[in-house]
């Protein structure tokens, strides 16, 4: 009886053991992945391509992170700042991901980074490029795949001076992006000797550039150096070229300028930009990706693709150092700041401010292709100014 | 600036203004004489700029394209007219802001599963794809020009319409005293339908004539509906005329102030209004 009593005890303290021990396995089995992108509206294709990417890294390892199932809870955040702050907070109280992976618009993602930054919990921001994400806003929990927008400014500043450039106009959309890419360049360019000429922009996004056109033919300077992205890029090239100004004054960029290339007709041809990745890389890693990627989606992936994968990467890295368990956050950041990320663009490491250090591409539109020139700068690292990491 | 600049920046605004009137005009008549805040009128616009792109890419002429759009513009709106708005002259403004508010987000994501969200060139035609060479760097597109020619034309014959001839003469009355004009034996109803459909048509074929020099994108519509509605009010309700020098008004007013006091030049075309209102509460030509 005894006996009997004691075997019953033991299986049932046995089974109490079995389903608790089943219970946490199955609630660590899947890494919650919080997809907060911009899904309608403007940037939408964006969305879609870094989801893409995201993607197929996870689908590249089988569908897993450091052995752990993913699943992905996914918000259109319509890239709206106002509604920023609510949605992140949702993915992270209600919704309980692992990792926040947002957004597109600068925005948004800043208000996103600040709630990351006070619940503690990880964010990998996969395109906005303001400054502040990495610099005086920065946190342990908020990391970057993209770019930071001093980056592929700066390096075509100090290209240009390299080259003998003398006196160039610049002008943008007067919102932070466009003010923060036209600082970056001016601090490359001064510092190697060139001279600004005149300092124009125009709100954004109003794309009546004909007075600024008219403007640039008199100053005629040796150089033009512009930020505008999208459907605004692709006027503006085009207009540049309708005014007669493409044979006589050379036209840059950072790489946004050229996105649109097809929607330009034939003035892209022959556009200079600088950005962290371009067409032709021609790198075993690159083709693996770009026909993987061609493959699963078919449409050729863009930087965007490219920067989403990223993302996967890095959180793979932070993970499989925390032996796999999200829940170990320390573990997960130490891991990611490690980190060397084999990426398409080229490998990278991350800063201290958590932005990545990579060379920025020269590129030349060729055929409608963002085809690569050279590296202009190497291992370019963001000055994180502000961030007292 | 030199004397040249100052030339090619009074062609800017010429230009300019030219285009921004051929919008607003469509607008000023919708909003003056059948008294309907029509929101969804930037997505007229939208939706001429991307019937030119579908139309360019299937006939491989913009001009065939433009020929086919004002037919299927002007159906589209009287269709639009018969539909909904006919049920909207009596009710209040608010519920006219809501019903066009939602026709914009229903063109949008229309025009989403269409066509898709990628920004595309247009074309320009062949026998009007020059420049005139004007200082030894700047040249003018032909096309540009071409654009402000349409402009004048539409302008005069608006004029004339409106005016000179029996229909516009119904138009005006229509818009002075709705009531009279039915108890005199006048179908008041197909009057405004007639109207709604030219105001849709004049939208969409400014969208069409910019597309080649704006391309075509989404929420390109949004862009034009505040510029379009300053206008309407600068000119005062209603007045085609008014319309016409408001437009030019801002046309000079957006070129120089980009260039002469860029600090501002966000914000100058709203001060000329401010200061246009103050003289003149009514708009500059009230029903002209």
């Amino acid at each position: 009886m005894d006996k009997h009593y004691k075997i019953v005890c033991n299986l049932i303290l046995g089974a109490a053991l079995v389903t608790t021990g089943m219970g946490s396995a199955l609630a660590q089995d899947k890494v919650k992945v919080g997809l907060m992108l911009p899904y309608t509206g403007t940037f939408a294709a964006l969305g879609n391509n870094i989801t893409n990417g995201f993607k197929q890294y996870v689908e590249e390892n089988g569908g897993k992170l450091a052995g752990r199932e993913v699943q992905y809870v996914v918000v259109d955040d319509e890239s709206n700042p106002a509604r920023a702050t609510e949605i992140a907070r949702r993915l992270v109280t209600r919704d309980k991901v692992d990792v926040l992976i947002g957004s597109v618009h600068s925005g948004v993602a800043l208000a996103a980074a600040r709630v990351a930054a006070n619940t503690k919990t990880l964010m990998i921001v996969p395109n906005a490029g303001a400054n502040e994400i990495t610099g005086a806003q920065c946190s342990p929990y908020v990391f970057r795949s993209s770019f930071s927008a001093w980056q592929p400014s700066y390096a075509m500043g100090e290209a240009l001076a390299k080259r003998g450039v003398k006196n160039v106009v610049t002008l943008a959309w007067k919102y932070s992006f466009g003010t923060e890419s036209v600082e970056g360049f001016t601090e490359g360019f001064t510092k190697g000797g060139g001279k600004i000429v005149k300092d124009m922009s125009l709100p954004f996004p109003n794309v009546e550039f004909q007075p600024f056109l008219t403007e640039i033919a008199a100053l005629k300077p040796d150089a033009v150096f512009v930020f505008f992205a999208g459907a605004g890029a692709a006027k503006f090239v085009s207009d540049y070229a309708a005014a007669g100004l493409k044979g006589s004054i050379p036209l840059y960029g950072p790489g946004f300028l050229s996105e649109d290339v097809a929607a330009m007709g034939g003035a892209g041809e022959g556009l200079q930009t600088t950005l962290h990745y371009a067409d032709g890389l021609n790198t075993e890693r690159d083709n693996a990706f770009r026909t993987a990627y061609a493959a699963a989606y078919k449409a050729q992936p863009d930087v965007y693709a490219v920067q989403g994968y990223d993302a996967a990467q890095m959180y793979h890295a932070g993970l499989k150092a925390a032996n796999g368990d999200p829940g170990k956050l320390d573990a997960v950041i130490d891991g990611i700041r490690a980190a060397t990320i084999d990426s398409p663009r080229g490998s990278f490491t991350l800063s201290k401010a958590h932005n990545p250090v990579q060379d920025i591409y020269l590129r030349e539109v060729k055929d409608g292709k963002n085809a690569v020139v050279e590296v202009v700068s190497a291992g370019l690292e963001d000055p994180a100014r502000g961030c007292s990491m | 600036m030199d004397f040249a600049s100052f030339l090619i920046q009074v062609l800017n605004s010429l230009q300019y203004g030219l285009l921004l009137f051929l919008v607003a005009s469509g607008l000023t008549l919708v909003f003056g004489i059948m008294g309907i805040i029509n929101l969804a009128h930037g997505s007229f616009y939208m939706i001429g700029a991307y019937l030119a792109f579908v139309l360019t890419s299937a006939t491989g002429s913009l001009v065939l394209a433009i020929a086919l759009g004002i037919p299927l513009a002007l159906i589209f709106g009287a269709l639009l007219e018969w539909a909904l708005f006919s049920h909207l002259y009596k009710r209040d403004h608010l519920e006219q802001v809501l019903l066009t508010y939602g026709l914009i987000l229903i063109f949008e994501q229309l025009r989403s599963l269409l066509v898709g969200d990628d920004v595309h060139g247009v074309a320009i035609p062949a026998f009007l794809d020059a420049s005139i060479q004007l200082t030894e760097v700047m040249s003018y597109p032909v096309y540009r020009l071409a654009i402000s020619v349409v402009c004048i034309v539409l302008a005069v014959a608006l004029y004339y319409v409106i005016q000179r001839t029996r229909l516009g003469m119904m138009i005006r009355a229509g818009n002075d005293d709705r009531s009279m004009v039915e108890a005199l034996g006048i179908n008041i109803n197909m009057i405004y339908r007639v109207v709604f459909a030219l105001g849709v048509a004049l939208a969409a074929l400014a969208g069409m004539l910019a597309a080649p020099i704006s391309s075509v994108f989404p929420n390109m519509g949004s862009h034009v509906l505040i510029i379009s509605f300053v206008i309407v009010v600068i000119g005062g309700i209603g007045s085609v005329w008014g319309a016409l020098v408001a437009a030019l008004i801002v046309g000079f007013a957006d070129t120089f102030g980009k260039v002469l006091l860029p600090e501002i030049s966000g914000m100058i075309v709203y001060l000329v209004m401010a200061v246009v209102l103050l003289w003149r509460p009514e708009g500059i030509l009230k029903k002209g």
